[in-house]
């Protein structure tokens, strides 16, 4: 244990993902050893991305202001909406240029050893903006995993009698991995060989 | 196949090794625990990506490193093929094919086909059913590896579900302890255990998915080890019954047997088992109908081995299901390494020749022997003195 204020820091830091114990007191010591004015710099960034971004009261992907870009463009088709699980996801696939509809970020998929089931997730907000009937075609992008399908599958039987077109992407993609690996290409490939889902 | 070379990095008790092997027979001889075992197990690493003797990784890292590395170069049909595999336990492994990292370690199943006898076989007749589900499942990768795969998404969706039932259980238990007002109740049922269920479904669509594919293909191999286990059990103990295998299904009512292998009627049979055992599964927390709970019955005339057969018999009855692999692997891809590991001492005359003399004709053999003269005289070759971990090539 070190004084109060670097055991703080360390501990911080080990609570976020991906940062185990051992590096954050690697992280701790590089920045009480780095300049102050690169401190700073980093400590208003991360003031800053909690002022200024937040989620998206349609959609739940990251936005500046209230409704995020996608949302406010006339020109995105409205008929069409992409689930996908995290707001990179939404970045993945704007990079292949295949998609001009909407998003809905679900926040994660339904996993139980990770305590997520559907009410941690942003399904009944997606409930909300197919009750008017405009959408005509769900595309399911969860990832292309266990989890990622389970969520699929539940959204795909919960969404049935509204009776949509419902679609998965299409195989191709690395089985067991993240939709933000998949290179553009093939994240395209999968996007244009969409197929229905029947459950 | 035969292994050129074998080295390794902080295995066990090795910070650092290399060794040139041969095809035909090699001994690494050494009194116990200073090190012989650790080069097959070594070796067997490679082919099923988990040791004979421990059930987790964290023994197989020298004491004081972070992880181990085994490195072979495997050749085949005159094609060599460089794999590395890096342990790191608790973590997930990392390996290398040719120099090129594969995007997940069981890519590089495959590449390297054992079977390995060991004086750990002895749990296959006498020991739980894991030990023989482990031995089907490991069989099923070496002939085809994409069943890593099946595997893995088994355990994965199985692990989903029991927490999902977990967490059922334990609301339910939870609400019969401290009664709430009957409104609260039916909210909560509403809710709560309605999205249990709900979701309970969408595992079970995967585990009747999953489950189908390793259930037929178990069967499909309990089918063509039968009369391979039967002959080697013959050939070892001539005077013994017949040794016969049957598989377990357990919970499931349609008899198995008279669905064959076919995918679609075994996974109506999962799903008629798993909504049989709804209740039970929701009140004990825990999935109770699947390939995770099967087993492979092993009989020696009209008992079943385990619990009648004599030690003796035991023994050869674990024999007979190696050799019965090592048939079958031969038969689809070329013959396997064959790894010996201490059974000689274990063995009796008779059952000692009759090992000999099949094992004998292998592309490649390699035995640990505690003295040279467990090495039995057919199977003399190359040799390596192993004490406290060095190991010095003799012959
Ligand atoms: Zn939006």
């Amino acid at each position: 244990m070190y004084e109060g204020v670097v055991q703080n820091l360390i501990d911080e830091l080990g609570l976020l993902p991906g940062v185990g114990p051992k590096s954050a007191q690697r992280i701790a010591f590089h920045l009480l050893a780095a300049d102050p004015a690169d401190v700073k710099r980093l400590a208003h960034a991360l003031l800053e991305v909690k002022e200024k971004v937040r989620f998206c009261r349609v959609c739940g992907n990251v936005a500046a202001e209230e409704e995020c870009r996608i949302c406010r463009d006339q020109r995105r088709d409205p008929q069409v909406i992409c689930v996908v699980e995290e707001p990179k996801d939404v970045v993945a696939i704007e990079r292949t240029r295949e998609f001009r509809g909407r998003y809905h970020v679900l926040g994660g998929a339904i996993s139980p050893i990770d305590g997520v089931g559907p009410d941690d997730l942003k399904i009944r907000e997606l409930m909300v903006r197919l009750a008017d009937g405009q959408v005509t075609e769900l595309i399911l992008a969860t990832d292309p995993n266990l989890e990622g399908e389970a969520t699929a599958t539940y959204l795909a039987r919960l969404v049935k009698p509204l009776g949509l077109k419902v679609t998965r992407l299409a195989s191709g993609l690395p089985v067991g991995g993240d939709l933000e690996y998949a290179d553009e290409v093939t994240l395209g490939r999968a996007f244009e060989g969409r197929r229905l889902l029947d459950v | 196949m035969h292994v050129a070379s074998l080295s390794l990095t902080d295995f066990r008790s090795y910070p650092e090794v290399e060794l040139t092997l041969e095809p035909g027979a090699t001994a690494f001889v050494g009194p116990n625990g200073q090190g012989k075992t650790n080069l097959v197990e070594a070796l067997g690493y490679v082919a099923t990506h988990s040791s004979h003797r421990v059930a987790t990784d964290a023994p197989l890292v020298r004491h004081g490193a972070q992880r181990a590395v085994v490195r072979a170069v495997i050749v085949r049909d005159d094609r060599r093929a460089l794999v590395e595999v890096e342990i790191n336990p608790g973590r997930a492994n990392r390996a290398r094919v040719n120099r090129s990292p594969v995007p997940r370690p069981r890519d590089a199943l495959g590449l390297l086909r054992t079977v390995l006898f060991a004086p750990e076989d002895l749990a296959l007749v006498k020991g739980d059913p894991s030990e023989r589900r482990r031995f089907m499942d490991e069989l099923l990768v070496a002939r085809a590896p994409r069943f890593a795969a099946v595997r893995a998404d088994y355990e994965r969706v199985l692990k989903q579900r029991n927490t999902l039932l977990r967490t059922a259980a334990a609301s339910r238990a939870g609400r019969r302890r401290a009664p709430r007002r009957q409104d609260d109740d039916a909210a909560f049922a509403a809710a709560g255990a309605g999205d249990v269920l709900s979701t309970l479904e969408i595992w079970d669509t995967h585990l009747v998915r999953f489950g189908a594919e390793l259930l037929a293909a178990r069967l499909h191999l309990v089918d063509l080890l039968r009369p391979l286990a039967a002959k080697a059990y013959a050939t070892l103990a001539p005077s013994s019954g017949l040794a016969d295998l049957e598989y377990r299904a357990s919970g499931l009512s349609t008899d198995i047997p008279t669905l064959g292998t076919n995918r679609e009627l075994l996974a109506e049979c999962i799903r008629a088992g798993l909504a049989e055992a709804r209740q039970a599964e929701l009140e004990r927390g825990v999935t109770l109908v699947g390939p995770h709970r099967d087993d492979l019955l092993l009989r020696l005339g009209e008992l079943p081995a385990r619990g009648y057969a004599s030690h003796g018999e035991s023994w050869s009855f674990a024999l007979a299901l190696r050799l019965a692999a090592y048939d079958l692997l031969r038969t689809d891809g070329g013959d396997p390494v064959l790894i010996l590991d201490d059974v000689f001492a274990e063995l009796d005359g008779q059952r000692r020749r009759r090992l000999t003399e099949i094992v004998a004709p292998a592309e490649q053999v390699l035995i640990t022997a505690a003295v040279p003269d467990d090495v039995p005289p057919e199977l003399t070759g190359a040799r390596f003195d192993v004490t406290e971990g060095s190991v010095t090539r003799v012959r």
